[in-house]
């Protein structure tokens, strides 16, 4: 009777998602993967069943260390996964109910579902970014984030956690799970950790090393991400020459290669197979547009911002930035004013998107040169009119630049 | 008071910890609307291991999350901030900063935690869902309009000692008698982000009049144009009756709801 169900709901899920993309709605996933959990609640679990998963949460980095992981697994079979972003069980259910068949997958999974869908999916691996602040208006609080993680990773069945020993939410989310790994995978943004976790006492930094009066302190990292290389448990350092910029992106490669040492891949080989990732769904996309070279850069929080101002390059491009807030983005564009966008000062900027004039604000007071621009294809114009262009944007704006790209 | 000798010295308290909803901002604005003026003006970050400075001449705080605001009640409690307030300093609060300087809040666990009791209200929590949305007041100080975005669980009752700062037009606020915020002699405190001090201009120049006295006029064509659009927003979303219609994602059941 349940397998019953479960067939017919993945089937009238499959037909639903066909329909969505027939009728250019949208590519289905996640009325495909609604469909079928509304008529079998139980169905990512079923979909999951027999399977031997990694997943991939946190705040920032989800779907490029979910990509990088993907490549590194793939060097030892095939790798089911759920690109596109669709991170909510909806769409874990319709990636997995596309592919019956792979036995290995790698799932990114958006924060506060990270609990139920260790339950539902059982994975051998989870990989812990980082937790910062991000869409308060959905989840008020980050330190209880951290707190449901901890909870869902203490059980002796939970899994594996690959987690960044250089955040200290992250660290305590996993530091009473079975068997973590710990990853020094950098953290550039401290704001969101000054108070301890665990006893609310004042953290303590000193370089690399953090550490509370309670006892909770940074663990020995048993992969390292320094400078340009990853160092594995073995003292062995593997020079990392990714496709991708950033000091971040070599932080989430040693997450993915530590997390596919739990399939015994090779660090070299995972980093081998990593290097060769230029763009990932559309992110750190280079492109052309109006004759000028245009890269895409995806920021949407203040952590992801911060990182995303120190990859511009030093050389004169003009910046276009392009902020929304949508449900998906946070409805709330304060954060505008965490970020240091004093470091655009000297160049040119053009402000955009459906929060435009939130930008231009923050503009105005960073002291930083600009133009609005409501229109999202007259404003890259405007700045491609200049020269070579970087645009920064932030959830849903950044859906629009791809589109404005592809269309030329 | 046009040609003093010292920079006007704005004290950001903890940003790192009160720092959630980008307060910070209130601080850059506060300085930088000075210096726009030709007033040599500078912000002093002060982090949690640091000592109050006595003699700064404006005090902002902002919103943060439970943990962080019953550490920082805990530091502030050595009476400097009260001797700020004392010798007329303005200070500015928002969200758990307000709470703070009450008699009273909640901590994250449902305990009643005591204040710094420079303003006459306590804080307990909102019977419904947490405040989150669009806040819009008329102030009460005769700075106009007041708008910003509110994110928090607490209700806070004013005694009457306090004054409300705005009427609420659309949103939540204190939660009680449909008012947002305090004033007290020199203190001001409000649930308004956004910066509230970058959407509200005129509410920035209220508390640097405190410190300089009369301001020159400056152009806030950025500010004008943002408050344009969010007083439309709130007409077409009040319109839709959209307005409180909202994906917001809840974390499991524990002991109590988040105060701030």
């Amino acid at each position: 009777m349940t397998s019953a169900r479960y067939a017919l709901a993945r089937a009238a899920g499959s037909t639903a998602a066909g329909l969505s993309r027939l009728t250019g709605r949208g590519d289905g996933t996640t009325v495909g993967g609604r469909i079928t959990l509304a008529m079998d609640p139980q169905a990512l679990e079923r979909a999951a069943a027999g399977r031997d998963f990694a997943l991939v949460s946190g705040t920032n980095g989800k779907s490029t260390t979910r990509t990088f992981l993907v490549a590194a697994l793939s060097t030892i079979g095939p790798v089911v996964s759920n690109a596109g972003g669709a991170n909510l069980p909806t769409g874990l259910t319709a990636a997995l109910t596309r592919d019956p068949q792979t036995q290995r997958g790698v799932l990114e999974v958006d924060e506060p579902f990270l609990p139920s869908v260790i339950t539902a999916v059982r994975p051998r691996v989870a990989v812990l970014l980082n937790l910062s602040r991000d869409q308060l208006d959905r989840y008020a609080e980050v330190r209880r984030l951290a707190e449901i993680w901890r909870d869902a990773l203490q059980a002796p069945t939970a899994p594996v956690a690959v987690a960044n020993c250089d955040d200290p939410l992250v660290t305590w989310a996993a530091i009473d799970s079975p068997t973590p790994i710990w990853v020094a995978a950098g953290q550039r943004w401290h704001d969101d950790t000054s108070v301890c976790p665990a006893c609310g006492g004042v953290l303590v930094r000193d370089g690399e090393d953090w550490s509370s009066d309670c006892g909770l302190r940074r663990p020995t990292p048993d992969w390292r991400a320094e400078g340009g290389a990853v160092i594995g448990p073995d003292g062995k350092g593997h020079a990392v020459e990714l496709a991708l910029p950033g000091q971040v992106n070599v932080g989430n490669a040693a997450m993915a290669a530590a997390a596919a040492g739990v399939w015994l891949v090779p660090a070299a080989a995972s980093l081998t197979a990593m290097a060769a990732i230029s763009s990932v769904e559309g992110r750190y996309l280079r492109t052309e547009y109006a004759g000028q070279p245009v890269r895409l850069l995806l920021a949407k929080n203040p952590a992801g911002w911060t990182e995303a101002l120190t990859m511009v390059p030093p050389e004169q491009a003009d910046v276009v930035v392009a902020v929304n807030a949508r449900a998906a983005d946070g409805r709330d564009p304060s954060w505008l004013w965490d970020v240091p966008f004093e470091l655009l000062r000297g160049r040119r900027a053009v402000a955009t998107g459906e929060r435009s004039r939130d930008v231009a604000l923050r503009l105005r007071y960073a002291g930083v040169e600009y133009t609005r621009v409501d229109n999202p294809a007259a404003a890259l114009r405007k700045a491609a009119a200049g020269g070579p262009v970087e645009v920064l944007a932030n959830y849903t704006a950044f859906q629009t630049y791809r589109r404005v790209v592809s269309d030329g | 008071m046009a040609s003093r000798g010292d920079p006007v010295r704005i004290a950001l308290i903890y940003p790192a910890v009160l720092g959630t909803y980008g307060d910070g901002g209130n601080a850059l604005v506060l300085t930088e609307r000075l210096r726009w003026r030709g007033i040599d003006a500078e912000t002093v970050a002060v982090e949690i291991d640091q000592p109050l400075p006595a003699q700064a001449d404006l005090y902002v705080l902002g919103g943060g999350e439970d943990s962080a605001q019953t550490l920082a009640v805990s530091r502030l409690s050595d009476g400097a901030l009260k001797a700020a307030a004392e010798r007329g300093a303005p200070v500015f609060a928002v969200c758990a900063g307000f709470q703070i300087l009450g008699e009273s809040f909640l901590e994250g666990t449902g305990a009643v935690h005591a204040g710094l009791g420079l303003i006459d209200c306590t804080t307990d929590r909102l019977e419904g869902p947490r405040a989150v949305g669009e806040l819009l007041t008329n102030s009460t100080i005769g700075v106009g309009a007041l708008t910003g975005y509110e994110n928090h669980g607490g209700r806070t009752n004013l005694g009457p000692s306090a004054e409300p700062l705005g009427v609420v037009r659309d949103g939540v606020g204190n939660g009680t008698l449909g008012v947002d915020g305090a004033v007290q002699g020199s203190l001001v405190a409000t649930y308004l982000h956004g910066p509230a001090l970058a959407r509200n201009p005129t509410l920035a120049d209220h508390l640097l009049g405190m410190v300089v006295g009369t301001l020159a006029p400056v152009d806030d064509a950025e500010a004008d144009e943002l408050r344009q659009e969010r007083f439309a927003a709130v007409q077409t979303a009040r319109r839709t009756g959209r307005w409180r219609w909202r994906r917001q994602w809840r974390p499991p059941a524990r002991s109590g709801p988040p105060t701030s």
